[in-house]
């Protein structure tokens, strides 16, 4: 997606553009795909940073403009209303920051002041000073808040939408995060993210770009600090000015010609299970009408690896596509659709047999379920068909070390690698999501490749 | 190109940037950013479309100079004086 992104800049300025996918379909983490006559949707619970027609400000009304297109070229719908929930509390939040202050005073009337002092500081934050973006996300909010509870349920939404780290989140990362969930909010597409994508695509190739689908890269030969050609898993070389990379960072420098071996300990651990449960009927109907829900089952946010199993299902994050309020034209989805998405250890998923492999694929979603009705009403009576995609799923579609849904904990800004021609986007860059992707293929196409 | 030719073109470049504006009361002499909600990544484009619409340059160290409409259809105007308006 980002890649995209950066393809239409480029395009519209007349270079000419090739994107190339190693995979059949397009859109990496963020794709879809179609099983038993039904739509799936991989990746998207929600687009973050929604922004109501009109509006001028933000980065949703800043990739329109960038790419030229229409507010109406996304159809965004907004949210109904999402809640975090730990034993005894609950804040719900929708897409007016409002309702979250009211939710707060109410739940913590203590950590009112303490909260708007945490607006300001967010206000404040500056997307451009390196060293602020790095500092403790967890010692900013120790300093804010007195009671640890409100912490832990602030971080638990946003580490859920774009952590790579685990346990802490940089405080630039979580001021990005907070702005585009609590202060913009969720929408999404009625007919998902294939839209976005779709349009993307056409907007690409009308503008002359070339699109090739199953063309792995192999190699990036380098000579002297520079990039000179490509070589794809064909062997076929493809020569080019300058190369934009969203295949992560320590992925891009493993195909270096000049580098040795990068270190795996700069990969992502995080990585996830989702399962998709289809319903004989609307979530409505049966008591659930949130878009998200974002569950921990104590009072201390767990955001680690499993330890000791291939998931941890004390967290994890529920959603109902049928829950955003879309336009009358539109209506409601056909199916019922319940996704939850459960923290997964990616070297457990990926030792498993083929047989193991089914055994437990059925076994956790078993368990994620179970975990995931006491913070949602039970659906399992209603459910028709189910799939789940697993860590090595997420890294069949993204190439990603460990299938790190949010890349690489380290993020390079500014794109640059030691190569003077080869630039990063995408996840590792820094961006994360629907509208960060884009965002990162954008800035990265402006920064690097339009500037001569 | 004529001063008010230059001028027309920008704003063809402005309504094509940012297409929910209403260009029509924009006042030459204020600067864009304070009518317009034009960020850096806008400024860009301007520049950009100028060189992909008429084939002119503008280097970094200029951008400046596009602060408001009368001081870009100044500094465009000795640039595009051989481009012919279409």
């Amino acid at each position: 997606m980002s890649g995209l992104a950066a393809g239409i800049r480029l395009a519209h300025y007349d270079q000419r553009v090739c994107i190339l996918e190693r995979h059949y379909t397009i859109g990496g983490l963020n794709s879809f795909y179609r099983m038993n006559g039904r739509d799936y949707d991989v990746g998207l619970h929600a687009v973050t940073n929604f922004t109501e027609k009109g509006a001028k400000k933000g980065p949703l009304a800043r990739i329109l403009r960038q790419l030229r297109f229409k507010w109406e070229d996304f159809s965004l719908a907004p949210q109904k209303g999402s809640r975090i929930v730990f034993p005894e509390t609950e804040i719900r939040f929708d897409n007016d920051i409002e309702l979250l202050r009211a939710e707060i005073a109410q739940a913590f009337p203590t950590q009112v002041d303490h909260f708007e002092s945490l607006l300001q500081k967010i206000i404040d934050y500056d997307d451009l000073d390196q060293a602020a973006f790095q500092i403790s996300g967890r010692q900013v909010l120790a300093e804010t808040f007195t009671d640890p509870l409100l912490i832990e349920m602030l971080l638990c939404p946003l580490m859920w939408y774009g952590n790579a780290a685990e346990e802490d989140m940089v405080w630039g990362q979580f001021c990005i995060m907070f702005r585009s969930i609590f202060m913009e909010g969720f929408a999404r597409p009625y007919k998902g993210v294939r839209l976005i994508l779709k349009n993307l695509v056409k907007r690409f190739r009308g503008l002359g770009g070339e699109l090739l689908l199953r063309k792995g890269v192999r190699k990036i030969h380098v000579d002297s600090g520079h990039a000179v050609a490509i070589e794809l898993d064909n062997g076929e070389q493809i020569v080019g000015k300058r190369i934009l990379s969203s295949a992560g960072n320590i992925e891009t420098l493993r195909m270096c010609s000049d580098t040795s071996e990068p270190d795996p300990r700069g990969a992502g651990q995080l990585t996830f299970i989702e399962s998709i449960s289809v319903l004989d009927r609307q979530p409505e109907s049966i008591g659930n009408s949130d878009t998200i829900v974002f569950y921990n089952d104590s009072d201390k946010f767990h955001w680690n690896r499993p330890k000791q199993d291939l998931c941890d299902v004390r967290t994890g994050v529920i959603c109902s596509p049928n829950n955003y309020i879309y336009s009358d034209d539109d209506g409601t989805l056909s199916d019922g659709i319940v996704r939850i998405t459960t923290i997964a250890d990616f070297d457990r998923w990926n030792d498993l047999s083929e047989e193991e492999y089914r055994i437990e694929k059925h076994r956790w979603y078993d368990r994620s379920v179970a975990s995931a009705v006491r913070f949602t009403p039970d659906f399992r009576n209603y459910v028709i068909d189910t799939d789940l995609f697993t860590p090595t799923t997420i890294q069949r579609f993204t190439w990603h070390d460990n299938g790190a849904v949010y890349g690489a904990p380290d993020k390079q800004l500014d794109g640059t690698t030691h190569v003077d021609n080869l630039f990063l986007c995408g996840t590792d860059q820094g961006y994360v999501g629907i509208i960060g992707a884009m965002m990162s293929g954008i800035s990265m196409a402006n920064l690097h490749c339009l500037r001569d | 190109m004529a001063p008010e030719e230059i001028r027309s073109a920008i704003i063809d470049i402005l309504g094509d940037i940012a297409p929910d504006e209403d260009l029509s009361t924009l006042d030459d002499a204020v600067a864009f950013r304070d009518q317009l909600e034009l960020d850096s990544m806008d400024f860009l484009d301007i520049v950009m479309e100028l060189r992909k619409r008429y084939r002119v340059q503008v280097p970094e160290e200029d951008y400046t100079a596009l602060n408001s409409m009368a001081s870009t259809v100044e500094y465009l105007t000795p640039k595009m004086v051989d481009v012919v308006a279409t």
